[in-house]
């Protein structure tokens, strides 16, 4: 049967709710009946308690780096399972292992988020493009308003063909505040703009999209770099958050993203899109591990509702 | 993350069999520990690993055979044989559109959100006019928040007609009507923008299968991100299942992707990639070169297409020529300033790097800042020799530099620095024109 990490609007139970079996399984048959079989099952793996050999770790490989969770991550991982197979008498202890070691990879120091003193929350979000930028920046003002807070939006992806108009239908499907200007004008004035508007109207969150653009080319993360300089000489602290969107679907890439948007912006969280797919997004788990960015988000689909905040166990236990 | 991560296959493969060396002639097991690192190589490129591993098998045979087994350079031989497979298994004929059939004609654009379907759209239509064909944009994407609009406001910069579709029309009907109209507006060729879904959501397959028993198209392409994973394989493969589609069109390989999933769709559905999207502009889409793509999954970049895009922006004529004496190595420090100033044309030489999968990562050319103010130094310095030193760089000796350097208000030492760099880039020239793009090693790239 289909694998998916995650269901959507749906309880998926936690902890070592996921040993019986009979609810787990029921609850993935219930929401998968239009999937695909696409992938291995892990339980299929761990069945009739297998001895740990090679085929068994071969199979697991195979599991792992088809999650996208790379070549590196894989090979530490089944090196340091191998290392302990003494002690690991059945695949119910190697499933538990496998668990902890991943775990342990996805919560790194989270950097304490930065204080705010004065004015409103500030959330820059970027990525590459067509990640869900914006998608996910209309799901978290519905998630702020829902909290009772007071959301406006910066548009300040100028660039994209309708950008702003996309945007604009997410502000009103969240009932919120939108500040843009006109196509093609200067982002960073956007920006420093929403800010503007926030404190002049009393705004406890403002969330700046952006265009999408390559990690690759300089000059456009230059110009993300003068967005955030225009939002800080306008709020000192702020941003506070710089939101890196990911898309499950990219492989090995989405490192490559990671490091070079850190390395431009210092990024403060990731939201990771498009679990909803048969993607697992297993790129994630070095991403959090050599960079030290928490991830904080996940979207499971194009409405509104279908952002969920991050917990690794339950990640976890989906993925295995 | 290592820098060996990133090391490319040629280094890796000659690593493993320097290793090997003085242990007299190549074993089979010797073979297969080389076979390992191309296995690495391809699955760091994001081929599927069910792919990867028909594919170590199928070559091993051709490995273990006596050019490489009694080579003396056993590692350039398994690139030769890894490099000749991939570009064949991903060649087979350069296929065009497909645009036979009814009257008018209709492509299809189908694939996962965010792929950027809506923006090929745009970039065809610029395609089709170049070959005298009047395109016809249908916006069939009803979901996603503006993506009508988006379409329309393409469609005006390109000042190709847009079909007025809105939100309430059902996708099907929309492909119908335009079908008609098209005929008003005197186009021929439909291209349909259809909305980005998941290759599991059964509701909107069905609708693309709706779509295309409505217009019968002439072609279905399937749009996909360079940068896809794992997941390239069971994308392709529904998406071929429900509509057989005729072909792939890779997005984003502007990036420093190395575009494994370009394997993976090729061997699940054994369509033709037609073309790739090269960057936001509206003309920027290329024919899909099997053989680039090769070196690129294998991490080792590809001058050819850096010599390409400097065709593009210098003026043909001065390439050609200068592709001539870089082949005879007759590179000047003429050509050297030349160069500069091309380069300077073309964007950063860090995003020309960029360019050269794998090299973007090398952490020596990571934080590589291209000064401006280096460029007009390199340019002075140049500009203050006489033709004959520029000529013959070994001419410049001590005093030499000395006038140079004041006549171009720079120091004896900047000098010293430009004409490392030159002979540097000269050494890569000459190994290039030997042995190709792979005697290109890590950290060769001297600017
Ligand atoms: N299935 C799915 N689609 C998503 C998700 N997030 C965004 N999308 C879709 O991805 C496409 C690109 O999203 P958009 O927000 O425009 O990306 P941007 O270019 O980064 O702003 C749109 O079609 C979205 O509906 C998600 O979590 N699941
Ligand atoms: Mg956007």
């Amino acid at each position: 049967m289909a694998f998916t990490w995650f269901q959507k609007n749906e309880e998926v139970k936690e902890g070592g709710q996921e040993k019986s079996t009979g609810f787990f399984n029921r609850l993935k048959k219930g929401l998968s009946k239009t999937r695909k079989v696409l992938s291995t099952d892990i339980n299929d793996l761990f069945a009739g308690n297998r001895k740990i050999d090679d085929e068994l770790l071969e199979e697991l490989e195979e599991l792992l780096i088809t999650s996208d969770m790379g070549v590196r991550t894989t090979m530490d991982l089944i090196e340091s399972i191998s290392k302990k197979s003494s002690e690991i008498s059945g695949a119910d202890q190697l499933k538990k292992a496998l668990k902890e070691n991943i775990l342990a990879l996805l919560n790194s120091e989270k950097p304490c988020p930065q204080k705010i003193t004065t004015g409103p929350l500030v959330i820059m979000v970027i990525g590459v493009n067509g990640v869900g930028k914006t998608t996910t920046i209309g799901k978290l003002a519905a998630k702020f308003v829902a909290s009772g807070e007071k959301v406006i939006i910066a548009a300040a992806d100028t660039f994209r063909a309708a950008a702003v108009e996309q945007l604009a239908i997410w502000a009103q499907r969240a009932g919120v505040e939108i500040v843009k200007h006109k196509d093609m004008s200067d982002p960073a004035a956007v920006a420093y703009d929403g800010i503007q508007a926030a404190l002049a109207r009393g705004a406890d969150v403002v969330l700046v999209d952006t265009a999408g653009r390559l990690h690759t080319k300089k000059n456009l993360m230059e110009e993300l770099k003068k967005i955030k300089r225009a939002i800080s000489k306008k709020l000192p602290e702020a941003p506070h958050e710089i939101l890196l969107v990911l898309d499950a679907t990219t492989g090995q890439n989405a490192l490559s993203q990671a490091e070079l948007f850190n390395d431009a912006l210092d990024v403060t969280g990731i939201a990771l899109t498009k679990l909803d797919g048969t993607a697992k997004g297993g790129i994630v788990v070095s991403i959090c591990s050599t960079l030290e960015i928490p991830l904080k988000y996940i979207g499971i689909g194009e409405k509104i509702e279908d952002l969920q905040e991050f917990d690794s166990v339950r990640f976890v236990n989906a993925l295995l | 993350m290592g820098v060996i991560m990133f090391d490319n296959l040629s280094d890796r493969l000659d690593a493993v069999f320097k290793k090997l060396k003085g242990h007299g002639k190549l074993t089979e097991k010797n073979i297969e520990e080389g076979l390992k690192e191309v296995r690495m190589a391809l699955l760091e490129a994001d081929v599927h690993y069910k792919v990867v591993k028909k594919f170590v098998a199928d070559i091993k045979e051709r490995a273990l055979g006596q050019e490489v087994m009694e080579s003396l350079t056993p590692g350039q031989q398994v690139i030769k044989i890894v490099d000749q497979e991939l570009t064949e298994l991903m060649g087979g004929r350069l296929e065009n559109l497909n645009l036979s059939g009814s009257h008018p004609a209709s492509i299809m654009l189908v694939g996962l959100q965010g792929s950027g379907k809506t923006t090929t759209a745009g970039k065809l239509a610029v395609y089709l006019r170049k070959q005298g064909r009047k395109p016809y944009l249908v916006p069939a994407d009803i979901y996603r928040p503006a993506a009508i609009d988006q379409l329309n406001k393409l469609g005006d910069q390109l000042g190709v007609p847009v079909f007025p579709s809105n939100p309430e029309i059902d996708p099907v009907k929309i492909c119908q009507q335009a079908r008609t109209t098209a005929h008003r507006e005197l186009c021929d060729t439909l291209l349909i923008d259809t909305a980005g879904r998941l290759h599991i959501d059964e509701e909107l397959m069905t609708e693309l299968c709706r779509i295309k028993d409505a217009v019968k198209p002439s072609d279905i392409l399937l749009v996909a991100d360079a940068m896809t994973g794992q997941d390239a394989v069971n994308i392709a493969e529904s998406f071929n299942n429900t509509l057989n589609i005729g072909g792939v069109i890779l997005t984003k390989m502007d990036g420093d992707a190395r575009g494994g999933a370009a394997l993976s769709i090729k061997s699940v559905t054994d369509k033709p990639i037609k073309f790739i999207g090269v960057g936001e502009k509206l003309s920027d889409l290329e024919p899909f070169h099997p053989d680039r793509m090769s070196s690129r999954i294998l991490g080792m970049g590809d001058v050819l297409t850096m010599i390409e895009k400097a065709q593009t922006i210098v003026d043909e004529k001065k390439a050609v020529e200068l592709e001539k004496r870089l082949r005879k190595n007759e590179f000047t420090l003429e050509d050297f300033r030349d160069q500069m100033v091309q380069i300077r044309k073309m964007g950063s030489i860090s995003e020309l790097i960029n360019m050269i999968p794998g090299m973007g990562k090398i952490k020596q050319l990571k934080n590589l800042e291209v000064d401006e103010n280096e460029f007009i130094k390199i340019e002075a310095i140049i500009n203050s020799m006489t033709p004959q030193e520029r000529h013959q760089h070994t001419l410049i000796k001590g005093s030499r530099r000395k006038r140079i350097a004041k006549g171009s208000g720079t120091s004896v030492q900047d000098i010293n620095n430009l004409l490392k760099n030159y002979t540097q880039v000269v050494k890569m020239m000459k190994k290039i024109n030997k042995g190709g793009m792979r005697e290109l090693g890590q950290g060769m790239l001297p600017f």
